[in-house]
């Protein structure tokens, strides 16, 4: 970043709805059909069909707006977006636009250096159907059109101009994915098309109130790619104005595979879009004890959750970050360390053998068959020394393996803890023998070879000796 | 009854006749083919009818037999052939919009209003001509030729529902399906010397009728008699999940307003044992000086201007004598904003049509012209061949109105100046005006090509599209003949309130008697 100029970004991002049926017809909204099936006159856009709004689809919506903190509209309308393109089948996207579900929410993305805040405005949030795809590379000289997606619900989110560096617009997508997340209204995955992200960006002087001219960038498919075509154009932008040149409002499209942005082929500045009320679909009217209703069923979000899991957990900001990641993984975490009463001991389990086990079979953690409640009671097990911690690993591999509970795997695997003293003295006595001159020297008062000796009776027990009970055992032998 | 004097059978007639035994589905079938060869209501002579299919009509007349035979109840309309406007999407027969840009089209859905037809037991025999995308007032401009008046074959039909008004008046069928955006029903429906009924916006789901201008289309009915047209209305009437637009407002048995008697409690079993039973109300009650008791008459003085054709003006003034006769009360009012209908009208609704034409783009059905130059080509080279001239008018038109810089100055003025019209209306009902009357038009059916101005074809609507903006029920009914041309007198009621302007049709009609058609 120059000082010679400061970066100001507004980023649109689209998403996805989690509903099970498009926004205004009952087809399936599932991502991966074969072209073309989940079609009906509706979304086909043949004649004489017409919308029906997914009272579902405007639940998630409501949600979404509540968990960004924004206003939701007791009114707010339906408005065709007109333009023509081939996987737009009626010709106009049924949008909302000067009068939307939400506005002015915020999100934090983090602080600065001196420890304020950093919060990045939303504008508004408003309701949209999605349009169909098209395919320019399947058929030579022909463009094929797949219509699955076309009136898919999705929501757009617009930040105000408060991002100001690449680094900063990407923490506030991750921030605003998450929540999503958190709120479950969406998958919010790139690779499916589900989030989408157009970044607006200017310079201006440090210290101008005044924006500079903007231009619009497109086609970025992860959020790194938004960091680095928004330093591209940012260079771009600076080296124009350095030179003497003019910054020219227009659409720009990242180019990954050569990390530079290039105008997009179609003029889309001078789209006039002819915006106006989508006569088929009454302005959509929400009941205020609805809305109430739904904001107090919204889940936990990410800012809150972390905060009470240090405090509940005694678990450090940085361990707070990993577990609320993703509110499966937090929730997986909290069922665990309830259960356990142990909140160090599940972070570290779960964070480490849960995890890697996940890594292993690429499992979700929504789907893991150890649940929580048994990962808790194996926890249990080891604190009551029942188990050792040697055995605990082997009975939680073996707990994924089979799915059965810990006591279980242990009894089976005759990995429980034993503290019987006649066993443990029967195995020191023949650890003594079989390992004479450490005997020898141990019994002669040198001390530090217990720990050795300690483990040697631990191989024997094949780890379920209870480590306390040896020690204590031996030392009275040393005596 | 027999099936010789078909063409002068009402809709409840047939019906009636077929449920006792005394007519069948096939014979009612002949007899409407056999009248429409008559009459020449194929592209040759009247050009009334677009599409027909005999064999197929036979096939659903059976099944109505089939059904009969074993006493199960086919509805009120059993065995009424029925026409449809050409718009209103249909099983079996194509749905063009008397358009080039859909030949061929078939739709593989139905409209409700079509599903509830043959539920209630009507035969669906053919889609009738119109002005296309029902963009017109003559049925001048389709683009399968105009269709002829069978009243005067040198004239227009009226439109855009000509077709259907011309099948209902040469007897083809009692009853047809319309549609309405500015008078579309009503003004073919007087041209024809028939009824012709626009509901209140929502009453009737407009799922199927492809779109013109969605916040003011509504289906319509077009009949014989009165009657004809209450009891096909009552059929397709009322709630549709499929379109957000429509009411949940209750039905009432329309026919029943011919008692003349102020509309029943909504869900009153007896009611509703007339409306699914087999036992029609007796129609039409005698004319008697009651029956308009208590009813007051508005006439609005912006709909009887002194540049209103005398003959036209004289035939309101009987009808209105008429109606006093009857017991209603004549008020003079008026409907200050109505002189500012038709320029609103003509902003807003080529606005919503230039949107909803849109899907019309050669992708996905329909007509393609690809020079094989591209996407844009494609484009112009499908929507240029295809659109006719009045259509490809009004999406310029709209497409301009609703540009940025000139919003504001049209479409939003007249979406302002649509609800003070509404207002006007409200305030008249609100002030104890059960129903307004005025003229349908302002003349007489015209002859073939007489107006070639677009802004004087439009003057047509003058007196009709003000129902339209303002959303409330009309309908037409025959008042009398100029020339041998018939005119229609317009009836206007409050929201949902088509039970009352039945109620005052019926007595019109009833106390006109034979004057209606002289």
């Amino acid at each position: 970043m120059s000082g010679k100029y400061e970066m100001v970004v507004g980023l649109e991002v689209h998403v996805q709805l989690k509903t099970r049926t498009k926004a205004f017809c009952g087809c399936s909204a599932d991502f991966g059909a074969p072209p073309n099936m989940n079609t009906c006159p509706v979304c086909l856009a043949l004649p004489g069909a017409l919308p029906v709004l997914n009272e579902h689809a405007v639940e998630l919506a409501v949600r979404a707006a509540l968990g960004l903190g924004c206003k939701v509209n007791p009114i707010s309308v339906f408005a065709r977006k007109n333009y023509f393109y081939p996987d737009l089948p009626k010709g106009y996207q049924i949008s909302q636009f000067d009068q939307p579900l939400a506005t002015g929410g915020s999100v934090m993305i983090g602080k600065t250096e001196k420890g304020t805040d950093i919060q990045i405005g939303i504008t508004r949030l408003h309701m949209e159907e999605d349009a169909g795809k098209s395919i320019h590379d399947r058929y030579p000289g022909e463009i094929a059109i797949d219509l699955n997606r076309s009136g898919v619900p999705l929501i757009e989110i617009v930040s105000e101009p408060d991002i100001r560096t690449p680094a900063g617009a990407g923490a506030y997508l991750r921030t605003l994915k998450q929540i999503l997340q958190y709120l479950d209204v969406s998958d919010v995955s790139m690779e499916e098309g589900s989030l989408r992200v157009d970044a607006n960006i200017s310079v201006r002087p440090p210290g101008q109130v005044k924006l500079g001219t903007k231009t619009e960038v497109k086609n970025m498919n992860s959020f790194s790619a938004v960091e680095k075509a928004l330093a591209a154009e940012y260079t771009r932008q600076c080296a124009l104005l350095d030179s003497g040149g003019r910054v020219e409002q227009q659409t720009l499209l990242w180019d990954g595979a050569r990390d530079t942005v290039r105008p997009s082929r179609t003029k889309e500045g001078s789209h006039d879009y002819r915006y106006f009320e989508e006569p088929d679909l009454r302005p959509l009217m929400l009941d205020a004890k609805w809305i109430e209703h739904l904001g107090s069923e919204l889940p936990e979000l990410p800012d809150e959750r972390k905060k009470r899991l240090t405090e509940e957990y005694g678990l450090s900001t940085v361990e707070v970050e990993q577990l609320t990641a993703h509110s499966d993984l937090a929730e997986y975490f909290e069922g665990v360390a309830r259960a356990s009463a142990d909140g160090k001991a599940s972070y570290n389990w779960v964070m480490g053998e849960v995890q890697a086990a996940l890594r292993a079979s690429g499992e979700e953690i929504s789907r893991f068959r150890v649940r929580p409640a048994d990962l808790a009671q194996m926890l249990n097990l080891v604190r009551d020394g029942t188990v050792s911690h040697t055995a605990a690993k082997t009975v939680f591999a073996k707990m994924v393996e089979t799915g059965k509970p810990a006591a279980q795997v242990a009894a089976d695997e005759g990995l429980l803890q034993v503290g019987d003293e006649g066993a443990i003295a029967t195995w020191i006595e023949e650890v003594l023998q079989e390992h004479p001159e450490e005997a020898t020297r141990y019994l002669g008062g040198e001390k530090k070879l217990q720990g050795v000796l300690v483990g040697f009776v631990m191989k024997k027990s094949k780890g379920r000796a209870d480590p306390k009970r040896v020690n204590q055992l031996l030392s009275t032998r040393g005596g | 009854m027999t099936i010789e004097n078909y063409t002068q059978l009402s809709a409840a007639a047939i019906a009636s006749g077929v449920r006792a035994g005394e007519l069948t589905p096939h014979d009612l079938i002949s007899s409407s083919f056999k009248r429409g060869a008559e009459i020449g209501a194929g592209p040759e002579e009247l050009n009334i009818i677009l599409y027909s299919d005999e064999k197929a009509s036979r096939a659903e007349a059976e099944e109505t037999a089939t059904h009969l035979k074993s006493a199960e109840d086919v509805g009120i309309l059993a065995g009424v052939p029925i026409a449809i406007k050409d718009n209103i999407a249909s099983f079996g027969l194509p749905t063009t919009c008397g358009s080039k840009i859909l030949r061929g089209y078939v739709s593989p859905f139905e409209a409700t209003a079509i599903t509830r037809l043959r539920a209630n037991g009507a035969l669906v025999i053919a889609k009738t001509n119109m002005d296309e995308f029902a963009m017109g007032s003559s049925t001048e401009n389709s683009a399968y030729g105009p269709t002829r008046n069978p009243v005067d074959v040198r004239c227009v039909p009226g439109g855009s529902s000509g077709g259907s008004a011309a099948a209902v008046a040469a007897g083809i069928t009692p009853i047809a399906l319309g549609s309405e955006t500015g008078g579309s029903v009503r003004q073919p429906a007087a041209f024809c010397g028939v009824v012709g009924v626009k509901p209140t916006y929502g009453r009737v789901s407009r799922y199927g009728l492809v779109a013109f201008a969605s916040s003011l289309d509504q289906i319509g009915v077009l009949g014989r008699t009165v009657d004809d047209a209450a009891l096909g209305l009552e059929c397709i009437a009322g709630f549709d999940p499929l379109d957000s637009t429509s009411s949940d407002a209750d039905v009432p048995i329309y026919r029943l307003a011919a008692l003349g008697k102020p509309a029943p409690e909504a869900r009153n079993p007896d009611t509703e044992a007339i409306r699914i039973g087999r036992s029609p109300v007796p129609l039409p009650p005698p004319p008697s000086q009651n029956t308009l008791e208590g009813v007051v008459i508005g006439k609005p003085r912006e709909y009887f201007p002194d540049s209103l054709d005398g003959s036209v003006r004289d035939l309101c003034e009987r009808a209105l004598d008429r109606m006093r006769w009857m017991g209603a009360t004549v008020r003079d009012i008026s409907l200050p904003r109505s002189p500012l209908a038709i320029p609103v009208y003509y902003i807003l609704a080529p606005a919503e049509a230039s949107s909803n034409l849109a899907r019309f783009d050669g992708v996905r059905y329909g007509l393609r012209v690809d020079p094989g130059k591209g996407l844009r080509p494609m484009y112009e080279a499908t929507r240029s061949e295809g659109f006719g001239p009045e259509v490809t008018r009004r999406i310029l038109l709209g497409t301009y109105v609703l540009s940025a810089g000139y919003y504001d100055a049209y479409y939003k003025k007249a979406q302002a100046v649509r609800t003070l019209i509404a207002d006007d209306f409200r305030a008249v009902f609100t002030g104890g005006v059960d129903a307004i009357f005025t003229p349908t038009t302002p003349t007489t059916a015209f002859p073939i090509g007489a107006i070639s101005d677009p802004y004087e074809m439009y003057l047509n609507d003058i007196f009709t599209v003000t129902a339209n903006l303002a959303g409330v029920p009309a309908m037409s009914v025959p008042i009398g003949r100029v020339r041998r041309l018939p005119v229609g007198g317009q009836i206007i009621t409050a929201h949902f309130d088509e039970y009352k302007m039945f109620r005052v049709a019926y007595a019109l009609e009833a106390a006109l008697g034979a004057e209606a058609h002289q």
